[in-house]
Protein backbone atom coordinates (compact mmCIF):
# COMPACT_ATOMS: atom_id res chain seq x y z
CA UNK A 1 0.00 0.00 0.00
CA UNK A 2 1.39 3.41 -1.15
CA UNK A 3 -0.53 6.69 -0.49
CA UNK A 4 1.19 9.94 -1.68
CA UNK A 5 0.87 13.39 0.53
CA UNK A 6 -2.29 14.25 -1.68
CA UNK A 7 -3.69 10.91 -0.80
CA UNK A 8 -3.42 11.64 2.75
CA UNK A 9 -5.55 15.50 1.86
CA UNK A 10 -7.70 13.50 -0.02
CA UNK A 11 -8.57 10.83 2.82
CA UNK A 12 -8.25 14.19 5.25
CA UNK A 13 -10.40 15.84 3.05
CA UNK A 14 -13.37 13.34 2.13
CA UNK A 15 -13.79 12.54 6.17
CA UNK A 16 -13.92 16.26 6.66
CA UNK A 17 -16.85 16.56 4.05
CA UNK A 18 -18.93 13.65 4.95
CA UNK A 19 -18.20 14.45 8.31
CA UNK A 20 -19.70 18.12 7.87
CA UNK A 21 -22.21 17.21 5.50
CA UNK A 22 -23.52 15.03 8.01
CA UNK A 23 -24.06 17.08 11.18
CA UNK A 24 -25.02 20.00 9.18
CA UNK A 25 -27.82 17.98 7.97
CA UNK A 26 -28.72 16.38 11.04
CA UNK A 27 -31.50 18.84 12.80
CA UNK A 28 -32.77 19.77 9.35
CA UNK A 29 -33.52 15.30 8.81
CA UNK A 30 -34.58 15.60 12.20
CA UNK A 31 -36.85 18.17 11.69
CA UNK A 32 -38.10 17.63 8.38
CA UNK A 33 -38.59 13.53 9.93
CA UNK A 34 -41.05 15.11 12.45
CA UNK A 35 -43.10 17.46 10.59
CA UNK A 36 -43.91 14.20 8.48
CA UNK A 37 -44.66 12.14 11.03
CA UNK A 38 -46.39 13.84 13.18
CA UNK A 39 -47.71 16.82 11.99
CA UNK A 40 -50.78 17.65 9.56
CA UNK A 41 -50.46 19.72 7.01
CA UNK A 42 -51.61 20.77 3.32
CA UNK A 43 -49.12 19.97 0.75
CA UNK A 44 -47.12 16.92 2.71
CA UNK A 45 -46.72 14.89 -0.21
CA UNK A 46 -45.13 17.32 -1.97
CA UNK A 47 -42.37 17.68 1.00
CA UNK A 48 -42.00 14.11 1.02
CA UNK A 49 -41.28 14.15 -2.54
CA UNK A 50 -39.20 17.25 -2.81
CA UNK A 51 -37.02 15.24 -0.19
CA UNK A 52 -36.78 12.01 -1.47
CA UNK A 53 -35.95 13.84 -5.53
CA UNK A 54 -32.58 13.14 -4.71
CA UNK A 55 -32.46 9.59 -4.20
CA UNK A 56 -34.26 8.80 -7.52
CA UNK A 57 -32.49 11.87 -9.51
CA UNK A 58 -28.78 11.14 -10.84
CA UNK A 59 -26.14 12.80 -9.04
CA UNK A 60 -24.86 14.50 -11.60
CA UNK A 61 -28.51 15.91 -12.20
CA UNK A 62 -28.31 17.29 -8.81
CA UNK A 63 -25.16 18.48 -9.15
CA UNK A 64 -25.87 20.89 -12.23
CA UNK A 65 -28.92 22.20 -10.38
CA UNK A 66 -26.93 22.75 -7.49
CA UNK A 67 -24.40 24.58 -10.15
CA UNK A 68 -27.12 26.71 -11.12
CA UNK A 69 -28.41 27.74 -7.43
CA UNK A 70 -25.31 28.41 -6.34
CA UNK A 71 -23.37 29.87 -9.22
CA UNK A 72 -22.27 33.48 -9.47
CA UNK A 73 -24.97 34.01 -11.50
CA UNK A 74 -27.50 31.64 -9.17
CA UNK A 75 -30.04 33.31 -6.72
CA UNK A 76 -27.86 31.79 -3.57
CA UNK A 77 -24.98 32.02 -5.15
CA UNK A 78 -25.64 35.88 -6.46
CA UNK A 79 -26.01 36.60 -2.05
CA UNK A 80 -22.73 34.57 -1.05
CA UNK A 81 -20.85 36.13 -3.81
CA UNK A 82 -21.96 39.65 -2.58
CA UNK A 83 -21.05 39.11 0.79
CA UNK A 84 -17.72 37.67 -0.49
CA UNK A 85 -17.96 33.63 0.41
CA UNK A 86 -16.88 31.71 -2.62
CA UNK A 87 -18.51 28.25 -2.57
CA UNK A 88 -19.02 27.05 -6.04
CA UNK A 89 -14.90 24.65 -6.40
CA UNK A 90 -14.18 25.19 -2.74
CA UNK A 91 -14.61 21.60 -0.06
CA UNK A 92 -17.82 23.65 0.78
CA UNK A 93 -19.61 22.73 -2.22
CA UNK A 94 -18.32 19.21 -1.93
CA UNK A 95 -20.59 19.37 1.47
CA UNK A 96 -23.41 20.94 0.09
CA UNK A 97 -23.12 18.33 -2.40
CA UNK A 98 -22.65 15.16 -0.38
CA UNK A 99 -25.62 16.50 2.00
CA UNK A 100 -27.65 16.80 -0.62
CA UNK A 101 -27.45 13.65 -2.25
CA UNK A 102 -27.35 11.99 1.63
CA UNK A 103 -30.29 13.96 3.04
CA UNK A 104 -33.27 11.49 1.84
CA UNK A 105 -31.77 8.25 3.46
CA UNK A 106 -31.32 10.29 7.27
CA UNK A 107 -34.74 11.28 6.88
CA UNK A 108 -36.07 8.10 5.77
CA UNK A 109 -34.19 6.50 8.77
CA UNK A 110 -35.01 8.81 11.59
CA UNK A 111 -38.31 8.68 9.98
CA UNK A 112 -38.55 4.89 10.63
CA UNK A 113 -37.42 5.00 14.16
CA UNK A 114 -39.89 7.74 14.80
CA UNK A 115 -43.01 5.52 13.07
CA UNK A 116 -42.17 3.11 15.57
CA UNK A 117 -42.77 5.10 18.41
CA UNK A 118 -45.98 4.11 20.54
CA UNK A 119 -48.66 7.22 19.52
CA UNK A 120 -50.22 7.21 23.61
CA UNK A 121 -46.32 7.77 24.56
CA UNK A 122 -46.66 10.77 23.31
CA UNK A 123 -49.87 11.05 24.50
CA UNK A 124 -48.89 10.00 27.93
CA UNK A 125 -46.07 12.58 28.24
CA UNK A 126 -48.24 15.38 27.23
CA UNK A 127 -50.82 14.63 29.67
CA UNK A 128 -47.93 14.12 32.38
CA UNK A 129 -47.42 18.34 31.86
CA UNK A 130 -44.71 18.24 28.74
CA UNK A 131 -45.42 20.86 26.30
CA UNK A 132 -44.85 19.42 22.67
CA UNK A 133 -40.91 21.13 22.44
CA UNK A 134 -40.65 18.96 25.85
CA UNK A 135 -41.74 15.96 24.40
CA UNK A 136 -39.77 16.17 21.59
CA UNK A 137 -36.79 16.42 23.25
CA UNK A 138 -36.95 13.86 26.34
CA UNK A 139 -39.49 11.26 24.57
CA UNK A 140 -39.07 11.63 20.75
CA UNK A 141 -35.53 12.27 20.72
CA UNK A 142 -34.37 9.84 23.17
CA UNK A 143 -36.62 7.05 21.42
CA UNK A 144 -35.49 7.71 17.80
CA UNK A 145 -31.94 7.76 18.79
CA UNK A 146 -31.63 4.13 17.13
CA UNK A 147 -33.22 5.84 13.69
CA UNK A 148 -30.69 9.04 13.65
CA UNK A 149 -27.78 6.64 13.98
CA UNK A 150 -28.50 4.65 11.31
CA UNK A 151 -29.57 7.75 9.11
CA UNK A 152 -25.93 9.21 9.96
CA UNK A 153 -24.31 6.19 9.72
CA UNK A 154 -26.19 5.93 5.97
CA UNK A 155 -25.45 9.41 5.07
CA UNK A 156 -22.06 9.48 6.46
CA UNK A 157 -21.19 6.64 3.95
CA UNK A 158 -22.96 8.01 0.86
CA UNK A 159 -21.02 10.90 1.65
CA UNK A 160 -17.82 9.48 2.01
CA UNK A 161 -18.58 7.97 -2.17
CA UNK A 162 -20.20 11.24 -3.43
CA UNK A 163 -18.83 11.71 -6.79
CA UNK A 164 -21.46 13.06 -9.24
CA UNK A 165 -22.41 16.23 -7.44
CA UNK A 166 -19.41 16.82 -5.93
CA UNK A 167 -17.28 16.59 -9.41
CA UNK A 168 -19.77 19.21 -10.82
CA UNK A 169 -19.93 21.93 -8.06
CA UNK A 170 -16.63 21.15 -6.35
CA UNK A 171 -14.32 20.38 -9.64
CA UNK A 172 -11.63 17.98 -8.79
CA UNK A 173 -8.71 19.91 -7.77
CA UNK A 174 -6.25 17.94 -5.75
CA UNK A 175 -5.53 19.08 -2.31
CA UNK A 176 -8.29 21.65 -2.73
CA UNK A 177 -11.49 19.64 -3.40
CA UNK A 178 -10.34 15.94 -4.40
CA UNK A 179 -11.83 13.92 -2.50
CA UNK A 180 -11.42 9.90 -2.16
CA UNK A 181 -13.49 8.67 -5.19
CA UNK A 182 -12.25 11.95 -7.54
CA UNK A 183 -8.58 10.46 -6.86
CA UNK A 184 -9.70 7.05 -7.53
CA UNK A 185 -11.18 8.47 -10.82
CA UNK A 186 -7.93 10.27 -11.65
CA UNK A 187 -5.48 7.61 -10.81
CA UNK A 188 -7.62 5.14 -12.70
CA UNK A 189 -7.51 6.96 -15.83
CA UNK A 190 -3.90 6.80 -16.25
CA UNK A 191 -2.75 2.88 -16.71
CA UNK A 192 -0.06 3.12 -14.80
CA UNK A 193 -1.26 4.19 -11.24
CA UNK A 194 -3.67 1.12 -10.88
CA UNK A 195 -1.45 0.81 -7.49
CA UNK A 196 -2.26 3.42 -6.33
CA UNK A 197 -5.60 3.22 -7.16
CA UNK A 198 -5.89 -0.16 -5.00
CA UNK A 199 -4.49 1.75 -2.12
CA UNK A 200 -7.17 4.13 -1.87
CA UNK A 201 -9.77 1.79 -2.21
CA UNK A 202 -8.66 0.23 0.50
CA UNK A 203 -8.35 3.19 2.57
CA UNK A 204 -12.12 3.40 1.53
CA UNK A 205 -12.99 -0.23 2.27
CA UNK A 206 -11.35 0.33 5.79
CA UNK A 207 -12.98 3.29 6.69
CA UNK A 208 -16.79 1.62 5.32
CA UNK A 209 -15.74 -0.96 7.98
CA UNK A 210 -15.14 1.37 10.81
CA UNK A 211 -18.13 3.18 10.10
CA UNK A 212 -20.60 -0.18 10.00
CA UNK A 213 -18.88 -1.24 13.12
CA UNK A 214 -19.27 1.69 15.13
CA UNK A 215 -22.31 1.71 14.13
CA UNK A 216 -23.69 -1.78 15.16
CA UNK A 217 -21.77 -1.47 18.91
CA UNK A 218 -23.61 2.12 19.47
CA UNK A 219 -26.78 0.16 18.32
CA UNK A 220 -25.98 -2.50 20.79
CA UNK A 221 -24.92 -0.44 23.77
CA UNK A 222 -28.69 1.43 22.84
CA UNK A 223 -30.25 -2.01 23.11
CA UNK A 224 -28.28 -2.47 26.43
CA UNK A 225 -29.34 0.82 28.12
CA UNK A 226 -32.78 0.06 27.02
CA UNK A 227 -32.91 -3.83 28.43
CA UNK A 228 -31.98 -2.02 32.20
CA UNK B 1 -65.62 17.36 40.64
CA UNK B 2 -67.82 18.67 37.79
CA UNK B 3 -67.75 17.80 34.51
CA UNK B 4 -69.32 19.33 31.85
CA UNK B 5 -69.03 18.46 27.83
CA UNK B 6 -71.36 19.33 25.03
CA UNK B 7 -69.28 18.74 21.79
CA UNK B 8 -69.05 16.81 18.41
CA UNK B 9 -66.20 15.22 16.79
CA UNK B 10 -66.55 13.20 13.35
CA UNK B 11 -63.74 10.79 12.63
CA UNK B 12 -64.50 9.02 9.30
CA UNK B 13 -67.94 8.16 9.33
CA UNK B 14 -68.13 7.78 13.18
CA UNK B 15 -69.52 10.77 14.60
CA UNK B 16 -69.05 11.13 18.60
CA UNK B 17 -72.07 13.58 19.71
CA UNK B 18 -71.81 14.16 23.76
CA UNK B 19 -73.87 16.03 25.95
CA UNK B 20 -73.48 15.30 29.32
CA UNK B 21 -73.27 17.38 33.24
CA UNK B 22 -72.00 15.30 35.71
CA UNK B 23 -70.54 15.31 39.24
CA UNK B 24 -68.98 13.07 41.18
CA UNK B 25 -65.48 11.97 42.55
CA UNK B 26 -65.78 8.35 41.28
CA UNK B 27 -67.43 8.29 37.31
CA UNK B 28 -67.53 4.98 35.17
CA UNK B 29 -67.94 5.15 31.21
CA UNK B 30 -69.47 2.06 30.35
CA UNK B 31 -69.70 1.45 26.87
CA UNK B 32 -68.68 -1.64 24.31
CA UNK B 33 -65.89 -1.28 21.88
CA UNK B 34 -66.15 0.96 19.34
CA UNK B 35 -68.79 3.16 21.23
CA UNK B 36 -66.50 6.03 21.23
CA UNK B 37 -65.28 5.98 24.68
CA UNK B 38 -61.58 6.27 23.69
CA UNK B 39 -62.19 9.22 21.73
CA UNK B 40 -64.10 10.89 24.46
CA UNK B 41 -60.99 10.15 26.62
CA UNK B 42 -58.86 11.92 24.30
CA UNK B 43 -61.46 15.04 24.00
CA UNK B 44 -61.32 15.33 27.62
CA UNK B 45 -57.97 15.40 27.84
CA UNK B 46 -56.99 18.02 25.21
CA UNK B 47 -55.42 14.67 22.98
CA UNK B 48 -58.13 15.38 19.93
CA UNK B 49 -60.03 18.71 19.48
CA UNK B 50 -63.65 18.35 19.09
CA UNK B 51 -65.23 19.97 15.71
CA UNK B 52 -67.53 21.96 17.88
CA UNK B 53 -68.52 22.51 21.82
CA UNK B 54 -67.50 22.98 25.35
CA UNK B 55 -65.64 20.96 27.32
CA UNK B 56 -65.65 22.53 31.53
CA UNK B 57 -63.63 20.94 34.02
CA UNK B 58 -64.87 22.55 37.73
CA UNK B 59 -66.45 25.70 35.83
CA UNK B 60 -62.58 26.13 34.36
CA UNK B 61 -63.42 26.10 30.75
CA UNK B 62 -61.11 23.78 28.85
CA UNK B 63 -62.41 24.06 25.48
CA UNK B 64 -64.80 26.04 23.79
CA UNK B 65 -65.37 27.04 20.26
CA UNK B 66 -67.58 29.61 21.21
CA UNK B 67 -64.87 31.63 23.29
CA UNK B 68 -62.34 30.07 21.09
CA UNK B 69 -60.45 28.24 24.02
CA UNK B 70 -58.32 25.14 23.30
CA UNK B 71 -56.16 24.44 26.59
CA UNK B 72 -53.37 22.47 25.59
CA UNK B 73 -52.84 19.06 26.62
CA UNK B 74 -50.30 19.93 29.29
CA UNK B 75 -52.30 22.70 30.83
CA UNK B 76 -55.20 20.66 31.28
CA UNK B 77 -53.89 18.66 34.53
CA UNK B 78 -55.61 15.41 33.11
CA UNK B 79 -53.19 12.31 34.08
CA UNK B 80 -54.02 9.36 31.91
CA UNK B 81 -54.29 5.81 33.10
CA UNK B 82 -53.72 3.83 29.92
CA UNK B 83 -54.52 0.01 28.83
CA UNK B 84 -50.66 -0.69 28.52
CA UNK B 85 -48.78 0.78 31.56
CA UNK B 86 -47.23 3.18 28.64
CA UNK B 87 -44.43 3.71 31.18
CA UNK B 88 -41.43 5.37 29.14
CA UNK B 89 -38.83 2.09 28.06
CA UNK B 90 -35.95 4.64 27.94
CA UNK B 91 -36.30 5.67 31.22
CA UNK B 92 -36.14 3.72 35.15
CA UNK B 93 -39.11 3.35 37.14
CA UNK B 94 -38.04 6.39 39.15
CA UNK B 95 -37.34 8.81 36.35
CA UNK B 96 -40.93 7.71 35.25
CA UNK B 97 -42.67 8.29 38.30
CA UNK B 98 -41.42 11.45 38.43
CA UNK B 99 -41.72 12.63 35.35
CA UNK B 100 -44.76 14.60 35.60
CA UNK B 101 -43.74 15.68 38.81
CA UNK B 102 -41.04 17.38 37.54
CA UNK B 103 -43.41 19.22 35.13
CA UNK B 104 -45.74 20.43 37.84
CA UNK B 105 -45.91 23.75 39.42
CA UNK B 106 -44.38 24.20 43.00
CA UNK B 107 -47.79 25.28 44.55
CA UNK B 108 -49.69 22.13 43.22
CA UNK B 109 -47.19 19.83 43.95
CA UNK B 110 -50.02 18.31 47.04
CA UNK B 111 -48.98 14.61 46.91
CA UNK B 112 -45.15 13.67 47.71
CA UNK B 113 -43.08 11.78 45.59
CA UNK B 114 -41.96 9.29 48.98
CA UNK B 115 -45.86 8.92 50.39
CA UNK B 116 -47.44 8.04 46.85
CA UNK B 117 -44.13 5.03 46.45
CA UNK B 118 -44.95 3.69 50.37
CA UNK B 119 -48.27 3.53 49.60
CA UNK B 120 -48.09 2.06 46.06
CA UNK B 121 -44.85 -0.28 47.31
CA UNK B 122 -42.89 0.87 44.47
CA UNK B 123 -39.54 1.26 46.79
CA UNK B 124 -37.58 -2.05 45.93
CA UNK B 125 -38.54 -1.19 42.02
CA UNK B 126 -37.19 2.18 41.58
CA UNK B 127 -33.61 1.74 40.38
CA UNK B 128 -35.03 -0.88 37.47
CA UNK B 129 -35.22 -0.73 34.12
CA UNK B 130 -39.45 -0.62 33.52
CA UNK B 131 -38.18 -3.98 30.85
CA UNK B 132 -38.00 -6.69 33.57
CA UNK B 133 -41.73 -5.49 35.47
CA UNK B 134 -44.34 -7.75 35.48
CA UNK B 135 -47.76 -6.39 34.39
CA UNK B 136 -49.08 -5.81 37.83
CA UNK B 137 -45.83 -3.71 38.55
CA UNK B 138 -45.95 -2.03 35.72
CA UNK B 139 -49.27 -0.82 36.13
CA UNK B 140 -48.49 0.19 39.21
CA UNK B 141 -46.06 2.89 38.26
CA UNK B 142 -47.61 3.78 35.19
CA UNK B 143 -50.09 4.86 38.44
CA UNK B 144 -47.73 6.41 40.70
CA UNK B 145 -46.56 8.43 37.64
CA UNK B 146 -49.86 9.95 36.95
CA UNK B 147 -50.96 10.54 40.00
CA UNK B 148 -47.07 12.20 40.98
CA UNK B 149 -48.12 14.71 38.06
CA UNK B 150 -50.48 15.99 41.00
CA UNK B 151 -53.73 15.90 38.41
CA UNK B 152 -57.12 17.90 38.83
CA UNK B 153 -59.04 14.98 37.46
CA UNK B 154 -57.45 10.62 36.97
CA UNK B 155 -58.16 9.22 33.18
CA UNK B 156 -58.31 5.64 33.69
CA UNK B 157 -58.83 4.16 30.22
CA UNK B 158 -59.20 0.34 30.76
CA UNK B 159 -56.97 0.27 33.00
CA UNK B 160 -57.22 -3.21 34.11
CA UNK B 161 -58.33 -4.84 30.48
CA UNK B 162 -54.75 -6.21 30.03
CA UNK B 163 -54.38 -7.65 32.92
CA UNK B 164 -55.46 -11.31 34.16
CA UNK B 165 -58.29 -11.48 37.02
CA UNK B 166 -55.60 -12.31 39.61
CA UNK B 167 -53.61 -9.03 39.00
CA UNK B 168 -56.80 -7.19 37.96
CA UNK B 169 -58.08 -7.51 41.45
CA UNK B 170 -54.75 -7.03 42.87
CA UNK B 171 -54.82 -3.38 41.29
CA UNK B 172 -58.34 -2.24 41.97
CA UNK B 173 -57.25 -1.75 45.89
CA UNK B 174 -54.52 0.28 44.04
CA UNK B 175 -57.00 2.61 42.22
CA UNK B 176 -59.24 3.18 44.57
CA UNK B 177 -56.74 3.63 47.72
CA UNK B 178 -54.64 6.55 45.57
CA UNK B 179 -57.75 8.43 44.84
CA UNK B 180 -58.67 8.29 48.03
CA UNK B 181 -55.99 9.32 49.52
CA UNK B 182 -55.11 12.33 48.20
CA UNK B 183 -58.97 13.06 46.74
CA UNK B 184 -58.40 13.06 43.24
CA UNK B 185 -61.26 11.78 41.24
CA UNK B 186 -61.42 10.24 38.25
CA UNK B 187 -63.26 8.85 35.36
CA UNK B 188 -63.05 4.76 35.10
CA UNK B 189 -63.47 3.86 31.55
CA UNK B 190 -63.94 0.42 30.87
CA UNK B 191 -66.99 -2.06 29.25
CA UNK B 192 -66.39 -4.31 32.40
CA UNK B 193 -69.86 -4.48 34.44
CA UNK B 194 -68.11 -6.18 37.47
CA UNK B 195 -65.11 -2.89 37.07
CA UNK B 196 -67.93 -0.60 37.09
CA UNK B 197 -69.52 -2.32 40.06
CA UNK B 198 -65.98 -2.42 42.34
CA UNK B 199 -64.93 0.98 41.37
CA UNK B 200 -67.07 3.62 40.60
CA UNK B 201 -70.23 5.48 42.30
CA UNK B 202 -71.68 6.58 38.45
CA UNK B 203 -72.05 5.44 35.31
CA UNK B 204 -72.54 7.41 31.98
CA UNK B 205 -73.19 4.86 29.23
CA UNK B 206 -71.92 5.51 25.77
CA UNK B 207 -73.86 3.59 22.90
CA UNK B 208 -73.06 4.29 19.18
CA UNK B 209 -71.32 7.58 20.31
CA UNK B 210 -73.98 9.01 22.25
CA UNK B 211 -74.50 9.32 26.11
CA UNK B 212 -77.40 6.67 25.92
CA UNK B 213 -78.04 7.39 29.81
CA UNK B 214 -77.05 8.09 33.49
CA UNK B 215 -77.20 5.29 35.49
CA UNK B 216 -75.57 3.77 38.90
CA UNK B 217 -73.40 -0.12 38.83
CA UNK B 218 -75.85 -1.82 40.06
CA UNK B 219 -78.44 -0.81 38.01
CA UNK B 220 -76.92 -1.21 34.83
CA UNK B 221 -75.68 -4.73 36.45
CA UNK B 222 -79.27 -5.62 36.82
CA UNK B 223 -79.53 -4.05 32.96
CA UNK B 224 -77.60 -6.44 31.73
CA UNK B 225 -78.45 -8.84 33.62
CA UNK B 226 -80.24 -11.79 31.08
CA UNK B 227 -77.48 -10.81 28.55
CA UNK B 228 -74.42 -11.14 30.59
CA UNK B 229 -72.56 -14.49 30.82
CA UNK B 230 -73.02 -15.03 34.23
CA UNK B 231 -75.60 -13.25 35.17
CA UNK B 232 -76.28 -10.63 37.89
CA UNK B 233 -73.02 -10.71 40.11
CA UNK B 234 -73.22 -10.19 43.64
CA UNK B 235 -70.28 -9.41 45.23
CA UNK B 236 -69.51 -10.44 49.04
CA UNK B 237 -66.29 -9.30 50.77
CA UNK B 238 -66.34 -11.66 53.04
CA UNK B 239 -63.63 -12.02 55.83
CA UNK B 240 -62.47 -14.10 58.73
CA UNK B 241 -63.37 -17.72 58.11
CA UNK B 242 -63.50 -20.62 60.34
CA UNK B 243 -62.09 -23.95 58.51
CA UNK B 244 -64.76 -26.43 58.72
CA UNK B 245 -64.72 -29.96 57.05
CA UNK B 246 -62.79 -28.62 54.03
CA UNK B 247 -64.86 -26.01 53.64
CA UNK B 248 -64.97 -22.16 54.95
CA UNK B 249 -67.81 -20.58 57.06
CA UNK B 250 -67.53 -17.20 56.64
CA UNK B 251 -69.92 -14.83 58.70
CA UNK B 252 -72.21 -12.52 56.53
CA UNK B 253 -74.14 -10.53 58.87
CA UNK B 254 -76.03 -12.58 61.04
CA UNK B 255 -75.55 -15.22 58.40
CA UNK B 256 -72.51 -18.06 57.54
CA UNK B 257 -72.22 -19.03 54.30
CA UNK B 258 -70.05 -21.88 53.63
CA UNK B 259 -67.48 -21.70 51.00
CA UNK B 260 -65.13 -24.33 49.98
CA UNK B 261 -62.89 -21.83 47.44
CA UNK B 262 -62.01 -19.86 50.65
CA UNK B 263 -58.67 -18.43 51.71
CA UNK B 264 -57.33 -18.45 55.67
CA UNK B 265 -56.39 -14.67 55.14
CA UNK B 266 -58.62 -11.68 56.77
CA UNK B 267 -60.64 -10.24 53.73
CA UNK B 268 -61.45 -11.79 50.29
CA UNK B 269 -64.03 -10.79 47.57
CA UNK B 270 -66.08 -13.35 46.55
CA UNK B 271 -68.39 -13.26 43.14
CA UNK B 272 -71.99 -15.13 43.00
CA UNK B 273 -73.88 -15.40 40.00
CA UNK B 274 -77.86 -14.45 40.38
CA UNK B 275 -78.01 -18.13 38.68
CA UNK B 276 -76.54 -20.17 40.80
CA UNK B 277 -79.20 -19.57 43.52
CA UNK B 278 -82.16 -21.62 43.46
CA UNK B 279 -85.26 -20.78 45.23
CA UNK B 280 -87.15 -23.27 47.13
CA UNK B 281 -91.16 -21.95 48.06
CA UNK B 282 -91.02 -24.48 51.30
CA UNK B 283 -88.16 -25.84 53.13
CA UNK B 284 -86.11 -28.18 51.55
CA UNK B 285 -85.80 -31.20 54.08
CA UNK B 286 -82.03 -32.42 52.86
CA UNK B 287 -80.07 -30.67 49.84
CA UNK B 288 -76.99 -31.32 48.64
CA UNK B 289 -76.24 -27.40 48.52
CA UNK B 290 -74.21 -26.50 51.71
CA UNK B 291 -75.88 -23.08 52.19
CA UNK B 292 -79.67 -22.73 52.79
CA UNK B 293 -81.06 -19.22 53.10
CA UNK B 294 -83.84 -18.35 55.01
CA UNK B 295 -84.69 -15.03 52.88
CA UNK B 296 -87.72 -12.36 52.19
CA UNK B 297 -88.25 -11.13 48.43
CA UNK B 298 -87.71 -7.34 48.60
CA UNK B 299 -87.88 -6.66 45.42
CA UNK B 300 -88.96 -7.87 41.93
CA UNK B 301 -87.39 -6.74 38.75
CA UNK B 302 -87.44 -7.55 34.71
CA UNK B 303 -84.78 -7.42 32.36
CA UNK B 304 -85.26 -8.55 29.07
CA UNK B 305 -87.70 -11.04 30.00
CA UNK B 306 -85.35 -12.52 32.74
CA UNK B 307 -87.31 -11.70 36.73
CA UNK B 308 -84.45 -10.33 39.12
CA UNK B 309 -85.46 -11.30 42.81
CA UNK B 310 -83.59 -8.85 45.26
CA UNK B 311 -83.49 -11.41 48.55
CA UNK B 312 -82.66 -10.08 52.23
CA UNK B 313 -81.51 -13.02 54.18
CA UNK B 314 -81.37 -10.94 57.89
CA UNK B 315 -80.71 -7.69 56.60
CA UNK B 316 -77.88 -8.72 53.77
CA UNK B 317 -79.18 -8.69 50.20
CA UNK B 318 -78.75 -11.15 47.42
CA UNK B 319 -79.82 -10.86 43.72
CA UNK B 320 -81.26 -14.10 42.31
CA UNK B 321 -82.59 -14.88 38.71
CA UNK B 322 -84.78 -16.96 37.44
CA UNK B 323 -87.48 -17.28 34.00
CA UNK B 324 -90.77 -16.07 34.30
CA UNK B 325 -92.35 -19.27 34.59
CA UNK B 326 -91.06 -20.38 37.96
CA UNK B 327 -91.54 -16.93 39.01
CA UNK B 328 -95.67 -17.67 38.22
CA UNK B 329 -95.28 -21.20 39.67
CA UNK B 330 -93.51 -20.48 43.08
CA UNK B 331 -95.82 -17.32 43.01
CA UNK B 332 -93.11 -14.57 44.34
CA UNK B 333 -94.33 -11.28 45.07
CA UNK B 334 -92.91 -8.64 47.63
CA UNK B 335 -92.45 -9.69 51.04
CA UNK B 336 -92.94 -13.45 50.06
CA UNK B 337 -90.59 -15.48 52.40
CA UNK B 338 -88.25 -17.88 50.40
CA UNK B 339 -85.38 -20.51 50.61
CA UNK B 340 -82.30 -19.59 48.93
CA UNK B 341 -79.54 -22.64 48.08
CA UNK B 342 -76.34 -22.00 46.93
CA UNK B 343 -73.93 -24.46 46.83
CA UNK B 344 -70.59 -23.87 48.40
CA UNK B 345 -68.70 -24.38 45.19
CA UNK B 346 -70.69 -21.26 43.77
CA UNK B 347 -68.59 -18.82 45.32
CA UNK B 348 -65.83 -17.68 42.80
CA UNK B 349 -62.98 -15.65 45.12
CA UNK B 350 -61.47 -12.67 43.17
CA UNK B 351 -59.29 -11.48 45.67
Amino acid sequence: MKLTPEDAVAIWLSLKVALTATALALPFGFALAWLIVFKKFRGKVVLEVLVNLPLTLPPVVIGFFLLLLLGKNGWIGKVLDASGIPIIFTWKAAVIASATVGFPLLVRSIRLGMESIDQQLIEASRSLGAAWYDTLATIILPLSLRGIMAGSSLMFARSLGEFGATIIVAGNIPGITQTIPLAIYDYASSPSSVTMALSLCLVSVIISVVVLIVHELLGKKLDRRSAL
Amino acid sequence: MNLRIDAEKKQGSFLLQVKVDVSGERIGIFGQSGSGKSTLVHLISGLLQPDRGEIYLNDECLFSTAKGVNLSPERRRIAIVFQQAMLFPHLSVKANLLYGYRRCHTENRRIKPETLIAILKLQPLLQRGVHNLSGGEKQRVALGRAVLANPRLLLMDEPLSALDDTLRFQIIPYLKSVSEEFGIPYLFISHSILEMQLMVDRILVIKNGRMAETTTPDQLARNSMAQSQKGYLNLLHLADPVQNNGLYAYPWGCNTLLISDGEPTRQSLFELSSREIILFKKHPEAISARNLLDCTVTEIFESDGRIGIVLSANGEQLIAEIVRSAAEELNITIHSTLFAAIKASSFRRLA
